[in-house]
């Protein structure tokens, strides 16, 4: 469904390299998880595939089509976007800000409300309570799910998603994440998730892709790269979570030894 | 009431009307102008930079000199046109800059995330970008709509009825009263203005509560303000029916009562009459010159000087009949009349100060001009009058002040000083019983008072005839006597004129 093909980005002509060489594809209905510190790349490779950016070299197709054939505008509202800021327009009512790639793809206006509704009641909240409020009116969570409301509100098959669910509480974010992966596997939607959070890579994504430096060191589901990380960094990085938790292990149990002991 | 009160209050519906048209019809095209120029200058920078330097400098400008500048830009013509051109070029700033700002300081995110989801920089521009600097527009709209309705009361310089008429008039007249109601309906002009945006802008922040009865209220009370005050413009704007002649003016009280004493002369003719009064030297004369005002008193010594450029003195029917050919020749205007009276700077001393000394004229002051102290208003001193007047008799005196024009007469009578710099027509000059010293060897130039008419208007065989009965009717202790009646006892422009009538008929 989405394909890049020896993809680079540079911003200098060659002396520094965004994006290096990088190829892979995501099948239909998969979430691909892009994984990485700030600054290796993920950002702007997400950004090639709607063409926020352009690539330097090398080709993407989205749905068997190079993505240079379709006018940007044209391509970007039939893929959903979920921003890194959230994003939404301050001066849009929520249901305005729901409505805003279908009014750009002029639906009629039947069409455009029944959708409204439709989506607000997918991320759980509904028209009628909050239809009307402005963004600011909201609490962070809320915000995101509405970003995610507008993201599927023009029944796109890609969705493209930069760390959607960094600023919000663990709580929420994990509310958030389960619900979103049942969202997408009940529509098959083909996503791929920008991230910095291993964790939510593991539960939420088929496949993971690693980056670092422009480069993805390793890609593959989340089993193989733990059982056979093939770089220190792949390593090190899948390994997080689990050396978290242990560490936490630890705490709790040293914690229980003093209250027998007192 | 007072009847000065009751005499202001009758003007206000006239004058307000015209400043509300003025401001209106200013801000109207200001922000029509201001918001594209502002949006152009914030996609490129090579149109910012000299733009925003371009409306700074207008800024600066002494307001006074913009409008005597789109006077003459205009061909002197005078009234509504040169007057809103003035308003717009100064409400451009606070309307561009904000504009400017307001899109400039939209955050990044929104931005990107309309580009992201798929909208062209035209529909950024126009369903993102604009409508979040909104609330920075308007404010720089708020900004220039209060200046606007200050500067409005300069118009009356140019012509345009405003609320300055009261404000200059006043000044000039020495009438509080009219300069108090003429600030105070500028000040609540402002504030309501000010208010009626700021009541457009909470309706277009609060769409969302549309269905609420607070929200029906409030649109219910900007869409009666915005109708009522397109109502008035739309008709002020009705072609009104055309009176026969305008009779201009400057601004002070010997300018206001020949205007009035002319305008009742051409009325008891049958004419109907208009009066463009407050107005500057520069425009009034452009402006008869063209043909906007038909007839206003001016001074041969002013077009000899300011317009003739000339600092010699051939004496006073030399420089009367040179001016009189050099408004014909080059600006078609015609002497109408020459009324009599000369308003001109002469020294002045108390009659007793006089006799004791055994002064009458000017050169009779050189042997004790070194014990003398003499007081002079703000600009004499430095005024070519003076230097002329050293230069010819070669006189100086032990002792120069300078005081405002009113201390320095009380300071003649008290015996402070021995002699000021007065105006021949000043009407302090009779009510303290002033000497005006005599100027034998012309040192001091003429200052006939004459009526400049408009060549179209001279074409009227009867217009002609009224103003040429006024020729040499009024002399200098007449209008003396007339300055004096609105200037020193308090009374009103019509008393005056009717003072002047009576000596006429």
């Amino acid at each position: 469904m989405i394909r890049l093909q020896n993809v680079s980005k540079t911003y200098d002509n060659g002396a520094n390299f965004a994006v290096a060489d990088t190829s892979f594809s995501v099948e239909k209905g998969q979430l691909m998880g892009l994984i990485g510190e700030s600054g290796c790349g993920k950002t702007t490779t997400l950004k090639l595939i709607n063409r926020l950016e352009e690539p330097s070299s090398g080709a993407v197709f989205v749905g068997e089509k190079d993505i240079m054939d379709s006018q940007p505008e044209a391509l970007r509202r039939n893929i959903g976007y979920v921003f890194q800021g959230i994003g939404l327009f301050p001066h849009y009512t929520v249901a305005e800000n729901v409505a805003a790639v279908p009014n750009l793809l002029q639906w009629d206006e039947n069409r455009v409300q029944a959708r409204v509704q439709t989506t607000l009641a997918m991320v759980g909240l509904p028209y009628e309570d909050y239809g009307d409020r402005y963004p600011a009116q909201l609490s962070g969570g809320q915000q995101q799910r509405i970003g995610v409301a507008r993201a599927l509100a023009a029944e796109p098959e890609v969705i493209l998603m930069d760390e959607p669910f960094g600023a919000l509480d663990p709580i929420t974010r994990a509310e958030l994440q389960e619900e979103f992966k049942r969202i997408q596997a009940e529509l098959e939607l083909t996503v791929i998730m920008v991230t910095h959070d291993m964790t939510e890579a593991l539960l939420m994504a088929d496949r993971i892709a690693v980056m670092k430096q422009g480069e993805i060191l390793q890609i593959g589901p989340p089993a193989e790269l733990i059982n056979s990380p093939q770089h220190e960094y792949v390593q090190e990085i899948v390994e997080m979570p689990k050396r978290r938790a242990d560490r936490l292990d630890q705490v709790l149990r040293g914690n229980g030894a003093g209250v027998t002991a007192s | 009431m007072n009847d000065n009160l009751r005499e202001q209050l009758l003007v206000l519906p006239a004058y307000f009307q015209g400043h509300l048209v003025l401001t209106l019809i200013a801000m109207t095209l200001g922000i029509v102008i201001s918001i594209p120029l502002g949006i152009w200058a914030a996609q490129s920078e090579r149109v910012k930079r000299p733009l925003l330097t371009l409306v700074s400098i207008i800024q600066t400008f002494p307001s006074v000199a913009i409008l005597a500048l789109v006077v003459a830009l205009l061909g002197g013509r005078i009234g509504l046109v040169p007057a809103i051109t003035a308003l717009v070029l100064y409400s451009m700033l606070p309307i561009v800059r904000n504009t400017v700002t307001g899109l400039e300081t939209i955050s990044a995110d929104v931005v990107e995330a309309a580009r992201g989801i798929g909208m062209s920089s035209q529909q950024i521009l126009v369903k993102v970008r604009i409508p979040l600097a909104l609330p920075v527009i308007i404010a720089g709209i708020r900004t220039a709509a209060v200046w606007t309705v200050g500067l409005a009361t300069l118009s009356t310089l140019v012509g345009a009825t405003s609320f300055g008429n009261y404000i200059f008039t006043g000044l000039q007249t020495r009438n509080l009263v009219a300069v108090t109601v003429g600030s105070l309906a500028a000040a609540t002009m402002a504030v309501l203005l000010d208010s009626l945006i700021g009541g457009i802008q909470w309706l277009m922040e609060h769409r969302n509560e549309r269905s609420s009865s607070v929200y029906a209220r409030a649109k219910t009370a900007v869409l009666a303000a915005v109708s009522l005050s397109v109502a008035v413009v739309a008709y002020s704007l009705m072609p009104e029916e055309e009176v026969d002649f305008v009779v201009g003016g400057k601004g002070f009280t010997e300018q206001y009562i020949i205007a009035g004493l002319v305008a009742a002369e051409l009325e008891q003719a049958g004419f109907t009459v208009e009066q463009r009064l407050g107005m500057g030297t520069e425009v009034v004369y452009e402006a008869t010159a063209n043909s906007s005002v038909d007839v206003y008193l001016e001074y041969s010594g002013t077009v000899w000087a300011n317009i003739m450029g000339r600092d010699d003195n051939p004496g006073r029917q030399q420089v009367l009949s040179e001016v009189t050919e050099f408004i014909a020749a080059n600006d078609s205007m015609r002497n109408a009349a020459n009324l009599g009276f000369q308003n001109l700077y002469a020294l002045a001393m108390r009659k007793d100060r006089a006799a004791e000394l055994g002064v009458n004229a000017i050169d009779d002051l050189l042997p004790v001009a070194d014990d003398l102290v003499a007081a002079g208003d703000l600009e004499f001193f430095g005024r070519p009058e003076w230097l002329k007047l050293r230069e010819i008799y070669g006189i100086d005196f032990g002792e120069k002040l300078t005081f405002d024009t009113t201390l320095m007469y009380t300071a003649v009578y008290e015996r402070q000083v021995d002699l000021i710099s007065a105006y021949t027509t000043d009407g302090r000059v009779a009510s303290f019983d002033l000497l005006l010293l005599e100027d034998p060897l012309n040192a001091l130039p003429p200052y006939d008072g004459f009526l400049a008419a408009s060549e179209s208007a001279m074409a009227n065989p009867r217009f002609v005839e009224v103003l040429a009965s006024l020729q040499n009717k009024i002399t200098d202790e007449a209008m003396r006597e007339a300055n004096k009646i609105v200037d020193v006892d308090g009374g009103s422009i019509s008393e005056a004129v009717t003072y002047l009538q009576s000596l006429i008929d």
